[in-house]
C-alpha cells in the first residue's frame, strides 16, 4: 500500500506543476497587457511602464512564473487590483456556499440514482427496467441551463413554492438558505443521477451473476437482504470514482447553476473575475480549483485501492 | 483533411451496409430529425421566412399566426426565423469543434497506442492536466482575452475535445496493436505509418467516430451554455443559447421564448446521443455485452 501511495505521489507532482504552468500561461500570454487593464482611462505610456516595472511585468516571463510560483507555494496567491482581497480570503468567502450546494446535490443524485438503479438491477430487462434507462438516457441530453428554466418556470414562476435567485447565509437563516439551494441543488441532482444510474446499475447486474449470489438465494435469503447486503457494496467501485470525480469537479463551483440562480460561489466569483479581467483572482482560484480536482482524484484512487485490494497488489 | 473525408465515407458506409436490421426505430427518428435540422439551417436563406433580425416593435411577443408560424420574441423579431438561424450556429460549432479533437486527438492517441512508451507518459501525461480544468472556466477565460466570435469558440472548444478523442484511439489502439493482422504486417516488414494508415486506421475510425457524435451533443451544449451565459457568440446572431437566456427574461409572460430553442436544442443533443451511442454499442463488444 505504501508503495502504491508513493508512486501515485510520485505521478502527482508533475501533473501539479503543469497544471500551474498552464495557468500561469493562460493568465499571461493571452494578448492585453494587465497594466492597460488596471489603470483604464488614466494608462499614459509612463503611468504603463511604472506599473509594469511595479509589479514586475518588465521582468522576462521564466522569472515571473518562478516568483508567482514561490510565492504560491508560500500561500500567497496574490491579491485583487480591483477589490483588494486577497485570493484565498475571496475563496474562504465563496467556498462554503459552492460546498453547501455540491454536497446537496450529490446527495440528491445519490438519493435518486442508488434506489434506481438497485430496483432496475434487480428486473433487468423487464419494462420498468427499460423505461428508467430510456429515461436516465434522455436525461442525459438536458443541459443544466435547460433543467434550471423548468424548474424555476414551474417552482418559482407557476407554483411560487420556491424563490427563483438568491442567498442568505444558513447562520442568519437556516430555513431559509435552504429554500435557497433546493432549486439550484435539484438542477445539479438532475444532471448528475442518470450518470450514477447507469453505472451502478450495470456494475450490479455482473455482481448478481457471481456464485456467491446463487450461493445466497439458495440459503433462501430475502431478496432484499441480497440486493442491499450482498450485491450493494462489490458493486459500488466505480460509483465511488464517478462520486469522487463530481464532488472534484463541483468543488470548482457549477459555473451555470450558480450564475443562474445567483449564488455567491466558487463559479460566481471566477464568471465575475473574468468579467472585470482580475487576473490575479483569475489565476488564483482556477489554480486552486484545478489542484483541488487533480488532488481529490488522486484520493479517489487511493480510495479504490482500499476498497478493491487487487488494485493494490496487481498490475494496475 | 484526407483523414476527415475518409473518417465521413467509412462511418456512412458501416452503417447501413452491416447493421441495418438491429437498429429500432428511434434510431431512424433521432436520423431524420438531424437531417431537418441540417437541412434547414443549409438552406436557411432559401426558405420563404421572415429576416432573423427585423423587428417589429407592434408585434412583440405575438402568439402563433399565419405570418409568424412561431410567433415572435420580445423584439418582435420572427421566432422560427431566429430558431433556424440559431440552428446554424451549433451545428458550425458544434460539428467543427469535434473535427478539430477528432483530427489532433486521434492521431495523437494512435501514436501513443502504438508506440507507448515515453512518448505515450507524455500524451497521457498533459492530457490529464487539461483535463483537471474546469473546462466552462478555462472556454470563458480564454474568450474574454482573446474576444467573442464563432472562430475562437470553435478553436477553443476544439483544443478542449481532444483528450476524449485521444482516449478513445488510445485504446482501440492499444488491442488492436496485439491482433494477428497487425502482427502479419509487422512481420512481412510493413513501415510503421503504412500499418498506422492501412492497418490501424480503419479499425479505429469507427470507435472513434461513434465518440465523434457524442462529442458533436457536448460541444452544442457546451456552446449553449456559453450563449446563455451571453458568452457565446455576439450579437444580434442568434443561437439556441442564447435565445433560452433572453427568454428567461419573460418567463412569466411568454414561456415559450425559453421552451420553444430548449425543445430544439434537446432533440438535436438527444440525437446526437441516440446515435452515437447505438454506433458505440455496436463497435465496443465489451459494452455490448452488458
Amino acid at each position: 500500500m505504501a508503495f502504491f501511495v508513493a508512486r501515485r505521489l510520485l505521478y502527482l507532482v508533475p501533473v501539479l506543476i503543469a497544471v500551474s504552468l498552464l495557468t500561469f500561461s493562460i493568465a499571461s500570454l493571452l494578448p492585453g497587457d494587465l497594466a492597460y487593464t488596471i489603470l483604464g482611462d488614466q494608462a499614459t505610456p509612463e503611468n504603463v511602464a511604472a506599473l509594469r516595472a511595479d509589479m514586475g511585468l518588465d521582468q522576462p516571463i521564466w522569472w515571473r512564473y518562478l516568483s508567482w510560483l514561490g510565492n504560491v507555494l508560500q500561500g500567497d496567491f496574490g491579491r485583487s487590483f480591483r477589490t483588494g482581497q486577497t485570493v484565498l480570503q475571496a475563496v474562504a468567502e465563496r467556498l462554503p456556499v459552492s460546498i453547501e450546494l455540491m454536497l446537496l446535490a450529490q446527495l440528491g443524485a445519490l438519493a435518486i440514482g442508488v434506489p434506481l438503479a438497485i430496483v432496475c438491477a434487480a428486473r433487468s430487462g423487464g419494462p420498468f427496467d427499460r423505461f428508467m434507462t430510456g429515461t436516465a438516457f434522455a436525461m442525459l441530453s438536458v443541459p443544466t441551463f435547460l433543467s434550471a428554466i423548468l424548474l424555476i418556470y414551474f417552482f418559482a414562476v407557476e407554483l411560487r413554492w420556491l424563490p427563483a435567485t438568491g442567498y442568505v447565509p444558513f447562520a442568519e437563516d437556516p430555513i431559509g438558505n435552504l429554500r435557497f439551494f433546493v432549486l439550484p441543488s435539484l438542477t445539479l441532482a438532475l444532471a448528475e443521477w442518470p450518470g450514477i444510474m447507469r453505472i451502478l446499475r450495470s456494475d450490479m447486474i455482473a455482481t448478481l451473476q457471481e456464485d456467491y449470489i446463487a450461493l445466497a438465494k439458495a440459503k433462501g435469503l430475502k431478496p432484499a437482504r441480497i440486493l442491499f447486503v450482498h450485491a450493494l457494496k462489490p458493486s459500488s467501485l466505480t460509483l465511488v470514482t464517478i462520486t469522487g470525480i463530481n464532488i472534484g469537479r463541483l468543488i470548482g463551483g457549477a459555473v451555470i447553476v450558480e450564475t443562474v440562480f445567483a449564488l455567491p460561489g466558487i463559479g460566481r466569483l471566477l464568471v465575475g473575475a473574468i468579467g472585470t479581467r482580475d487576473l490575479i483572482i483569475l489565476q488564483g482560484v482556477v489554480l486552486l480549483v484545478a489542484a483541488g480536482f487533480v488532488i481529490m482524484n488522486f484520493i479517489v484512487d487511493l480510495l479504490y485501492a482500499v476498497l478493491d485490494p487487487r488494485i493494490r497488489h496487481g498490475h494496475a | 483533411m484526407a483523414t476527415l473525408e475518409l473518417t465521413l465515407d467509412e462511418g456512412l458506409q458501416a452503417r447501413p451496409l452491416k447493421r441495418g436490421r438491429r437498429l429500432g426505430p428511434l434510431f431512424w427518428a433521432a436520423i431524420g430529425w438531424m437531417v431537418l435540422v441540417f437541412a434547414v439551417a443549409i438552406f436557411a436563406d432559401f426558405l420563404p421566412l421572415p429576416s432573423p433580425t427585423d423587428m417589429d416593435m407592434l408585434e412583440r411577443r405575438a402568439a402563433f399566426s399565419a405570418a409568424h408560424w412561431l410567433g415572435t420574441d420580445g423584439l418582435g423579431r420572427d421566432e422560427l426565423s431566429r430558431l433556424i438561424h440559431g440552428a446554424r450556429i451549433s451545428l458550425v460549432v458544434g460539428l467543427c469543434a469535434p473535427v478539430i479533437g477528432l483530427v489532433i486527438g486521434g492521431a495523437l492517441g494512435m501514436l501513443a497506442g502504438y508506440f507507448g512508451g515515453r512518448f505515450e507518459t507524455i500524451v497521457a501525461g498533459s492530457m490529464d492536466v487539461l483535463l483537471a480544468f474546469p473546462p466552462l472556466i478555462l472556454v470563458l477565460a480564454v474568450i474574454a482575452f482573446v474576444g467573442q466570435s464563432i472562430f475562437n469558440l470553435t478553436l477553443i472548444l476544439g483544443a478542449l475535445s481532444i483528450p476524449a478523442s485521444m482516449r478513445v484511439a488510445r485504446a482501440a489502439t492499444l488491442t488492436l496493436s496485439r491482433r494477428e493482422f497487425v502482427i502479419a504486417a509487422q512481420a512481412l516488414g510493413a513501415s510503421h505509418a503504412r500499418i498506422l494508415l492501412r492497418e490501424l486506421l480503419p479499425n479505429v475510425i469507427l470507435p472513434l467516430f461513434a465518440f465523434f457524435l457524442l462529442g458533436v451533443a457536448v460541444i452544442i451544449v457546451v456552446e449553449g451554455a456559453l450563449s446563455f451565459l451571453g458568452l457565446g457568440v455576439p450579437p444580434p446572431i442568434s443561437s439556441w443559447g442564447s435565445m433560452i437566456g433572453e427568454g428567461r427574461e419573460s418567463l412569466d409572460v411568454a414561456p415559450r421564448l425559453a421552451f420553444l430553442p430548449a425543445a430544439a436544442m434537446f432533440l438535436t443533443v438527444l440525437s446526437f446521443n441516440l446515435v452515437g451511442d447505438t454506433l458505440r454499442a455496436l463497435t465496443d463488444p465489451r459494452q455490448g455485452a452488458l
